[in-house]
């Protein structure tokens, strides 16, 4: 990872330059070619890696895509504001290429808040032995819910990723390691399955500044790319059924032992696993063409007896976005242009349980309403306006914090 | 034509919105109904030596930063929820060995006080097996410290009645204890054969809000301060088995920033002071005499801090130690309290006490009290004559003071 810190700028150079030679060309439609996503309805969050406009030049061999987000920010907390901000959150580029038949590899780079962080998101060669056999290596995504995988900014109708996503599963979580995928059609039906063996997390998600059980630490272990803290693989494994216009369901699973159990040959704990479940719906009402997308994930954790009880054993949480679309047909010149209404409820809670000393309930939790409007000119940009509440509770249980932002935002891909 | 009026609509809209933002955020709730903010008058650059103070309190240390190895709690404020009184579930134990008139504080075997949770992979303390007297505690209120940090001895000693000679029955006590060696006295401070007057704590044990910052740093948080540079250990483990953390882990700067928000957190504000209610509760509150402990009013002399000096503000406590009696006795001596003898705690802000105690309340030094009747219930000893005049009230009288209470 730090070779590629030190030349992230060299690579920015190369992709810049890429760009600007394909606007040259962009009047010549046979130089360059846009490859649009599959939109026959049977992508599912397993393919949203590969599911993503590319730009490609000619014969050569490398497809180039990517997105950005920005947007502006007008926040406050019981009545005291920051102000307003323009926020840059991420600039994300994808390079694919497929080196022979059925061999091919993607990665994602991204630039978080300007270049404050720097992740290959993903980075894994796929081989195709059969539609329901394929091996992956490299860094990917674990497949945990739906949303670390389906992330890209312009396929959300929210300036805000869902704090489930972010602030208990680790989105974007990706790890080094190897698995298999595959899927089956059958008629309108797909069933597919992801399973992962990775290096996975470490003590930090039960010892950290956030001071509670919180996953999101281990994405600081940068090493996790190159060793395992604790030598033991984490399995990470989805299973996902898709019917065609109606949609999808996953039921997925990240687990293993997270702490050092072991040094120098000596056991110096036993070990502690972490256990994560999840379910993911992506669906549209016939129709009403509402849809609906939601993941709902539940947290177990082995925390040591003698951690304070900010850390807690137990955590879930989730969010459904209803996009319900009003308009949808030429505006301002596009063709297939959208607008949306949209609606995010989301809640978590980070420590479920009571306190030993007293028998009360353990609060620690935060809901979220987001009430907005999205246009999407075309399916790979999209403006959002949007207004946030929500309510924080404490461990105790103490009068909600709250705080509300009003945000407008653009994602695009290019 | 229709597009340019969607269009220019549509942009109405979004001026009409960003006009509204302001109305579209919470509101600040009431400053009445808070436990933050600071002393009327100070300076911005006092101001913002607050904030920094303030963002020390509420920082969670990690087990890299030197938090432990052992530790009851890993931040300021997470015993101190918003500033106000804790909650049981946070609550810290001293412990000592006691024979007759010998105290060991039992300082080898990881005394005097209880650090029951531990850095991962490092294990908690227990109590160790010569321990006979246990000292359960929850945090206090924060607010309006520097006030009582301001006020001189004397002021102080002016309340003391050690040996009763007015015989009201009520014979407040100072407590004078050993200084720490990083005690620098101030004019305020008057010594007595080598020690000094304790005013914070809850048997009235610390000379200063100092004292109290780098002795709650180490044996709450296991942080070693440039004052105090020994960490802690678990005497099960073995003598000195600590952390790795270069000490002291954390500067004089950051245990003077923490004294400074401390010292500049304003007194807790009143609500309903001029409800008949309330004004009649004040007045039984005289009247049986709550006051002769629960002190009303205290002023200041000159301070460092200008917005400090010659105030007058309203604790409802003396910061002497009191005989309560045999319920609340714990055995637990400090300095020259007793077991049975405790500070008189200061009453303001004890009518938000429920909203930083999770919706419950949680009376006296250890939260046993659920409720001001039974607070009022345990007080034994020197206050056994006040609480029968309190049993004597009318029902009506009782809410009226308990309506008093509240309002503080
Ligand atoms: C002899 C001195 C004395 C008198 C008189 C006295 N108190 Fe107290 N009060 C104390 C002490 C000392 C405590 C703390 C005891 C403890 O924490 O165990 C206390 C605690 C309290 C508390 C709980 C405060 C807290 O922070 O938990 C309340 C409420 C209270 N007193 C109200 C009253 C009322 C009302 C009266 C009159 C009926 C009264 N007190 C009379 C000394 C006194």
């Amino acid at each position: 990872m730090k070779i590629f810190t030190l030349n992230y700028k060299v690579l920015l150079i190369i992709f810049i330059q890429f760009y600007s030679t394909l606007s040259f060309a962009q009047k010549d439609s046979v130089f360059l070619k846009r490859t649009v996503p599959d939109s026959s309805k049977l992508n599912m969050n397993l393919d949203a890696v590969y599911n993503r406009p590319f730009l490609q030049m000619g014969k050569f061999p490398v497809a180039l895509g990517g997105y950005m987000e920005v947007n502006t920010n007008y926040s406050g907390t019981d009545g005291i504001s920051e102000g307003f901000s323009f926020q840059f959150r991420r600039l994300t580029m994808f390079m694919s290429s497929t080196m022979a038949k059925k061999i091919k590899f993607l990665s994602e780079l991204e630039f978080e808040d300007g270049t404050k962080e720097i992740n290959i998101e993903f980075a894994a060669v796929d081989v195709e032995f059969h539609p329901l056999l394929n091996l992956r290596g490299g860094i990917v995504m674990n497949p945990i819910g739906a949303f670390n995988q389906n992330h890209d900014g312009p396929k959300w109708n929210f300036v805000e990723r869902p704090v489930s996503a972010t602030q208990l599963l680790p989105a974007t979580w990706s790890n080094a390691g190897f698995g298999l995928h595959g899927k089956l059609y059958q008629a309108n039906w797909v069933l597919a399955y992801e399973t992962y063996l990775t290096n996975g997390f470490d003590e930090s998600i039960v010892s950290n500044t956030a001071g509670k059980t919180f996953l999101p630490a281990s994405k600081q272990n940068k090493d996790r790319f190159e060793e395992s803290f604790n030598g033991e693989p984490m399995f990470t494994g989805k299973l996902a059924v898709k019917r065609r216009r109606i949609g999808e369901i996953g039921i997925s699973y990240m687990g293993g032992v997270y702490n050092k159990y072991q040094m120098d040959g000596v056991i110096v704990d036993k070990k502690r696993k972490l256990d994560v479940f999840a379910v993911d719906i992506n669906s549209t009402i016939p129709y009403l063409n509402t849809t609906l997308i939601g993941e709902f994930a539940w947290v177990s954790v082995d925390v040591p007896a003698a951690s304070v009880q900010n850390y807690g054993r137990r955590q879930q949480g989730g969010y459904l976005d209803v996009i319900q679309p009003l308009v949808k047909r030429k505006m301002f010149g596009w063709e297939k242009a959208t607008l949306n209404l949209a609606f995010r409820t989301e809640y978590v809670d980070w420590n479920i349980g009571t306190f030993e000393t007293t028998g009360d309930k353990i609060y620690e939790h935060i809901v979220g309403i987001t009430p907005g409007i999205s246009f999407l000119p075309t399916a790979q940009t999209v403006f959002r306006l949007n207004y946030r509440y929500q309510w924080q509770r404490d461990i105790l249980g103490n009068p909600a914090v709250r705080t509300a932002a009003i945000q407008f935002g653009l994602s695009s891909y290019f | 034509m229709k597009k340019t009026i969607l269009v220019l609509s549509a942009l109405s809209l979004f001026a009409i919105l960003i006009a509204s933002c302001k109305k579209m955020l919470p509101p600040a709730p009431k400053d009445e109904e808070i436990l933050a903010g600071t002393i009327p008058d100070l300076t911005p650059e006092q101001e913002k030596e607050h904030l920094i103070g303030d963002a020390s309190f509420a920082r969670i240390f990690s087990k890299e930063e030197g938090l432990g190895p052992v530790f009851v709690q890993s931040s300021c404020s997470n015993c101190h929820v918003g500033n106000g009184k804790g909650n049981p579930s946070t609550e810290l134990t001293r412990f000592a060995h006691v024979n007759g008139s010998i105290i060991d504080y039992l300082a080898d075997k990881g005394g005097p006080q209880l650090q029951q949770n531990a850095v991962i992979g490092y294990t908690a303390e227990t109590f160790p097996s010569e321990a006979n007297v246990f000292s359960k505690r929850i945090a206090p209120i924060v607010m309006g410290l520097g006030y009582i940090a301001a006020l001189n001895d004397q002021a102080i000693l002016n309340n003391a009645d050690p040996n009763d000679v007015d015989a009201d029955g009520i014979s407040g006590r100072p407590n004078y204890v050993n200084p720490t060696n990083f005690f620098v006295p101030l004019a305020i401070h008057t010594p007595n054969n080598g020690q000094y007057l304790g005013r914070f704590g809850k048997k009235a044990e610390k000379v200063t809000l100092q004292d109290q910052v780098v002795f709650a740093l180490k044996q709450d948080i296991g942080i070693t301060s440039y004052f105090d540079t020994q960490d802690l250990y678990n005497a099960q483990l073995g003598n000195y088995t600590g952390d790795d953390v270069a000490d002291p882990e954390v500067s004089s700067g950051f245990v003077n920033g923490l004294v400074f928000y401390l010292r500049t957190l304003k007194a807790p504000p009143r609500r309903n002071a001029n409800d008949p209610d309330v004004v009649a509760g004040e007045k039984l509150f005289n009247q049986i005499g709550c006051v002769s402990c629960h002190v009303s009013s205290f002023t200041t002399p000159a301070s460092d801090i200008v917005a400090l000096s010659n105030q007058t503000f309203h604790p409802y406590s003396d910061f002497l130690i009191h005989d309560m009696g045999q319920a609340l006795d714990d055995g637990y001596p400090e300095g020259n309290a007793s077991g049975a003898e405790w500070r008189t705690p200061p009453l303001w802000g004890i009518g938000l006490a429920k909203d930083s105690q999770g919706g419950k309340l949680f009376l006296l030094h250890d939260g046993r009290a659920g409720s001001f009747k039974e607070a009022i219930a345990f007080h034994g000893g020197e206050a056994a004559g006040r609480r029968t005049a309190f049993n004597a009230l009318t029902e009506q009288e009782k809410e009226s003071l308990i309506k008093f209470l509240e309002s503080l």
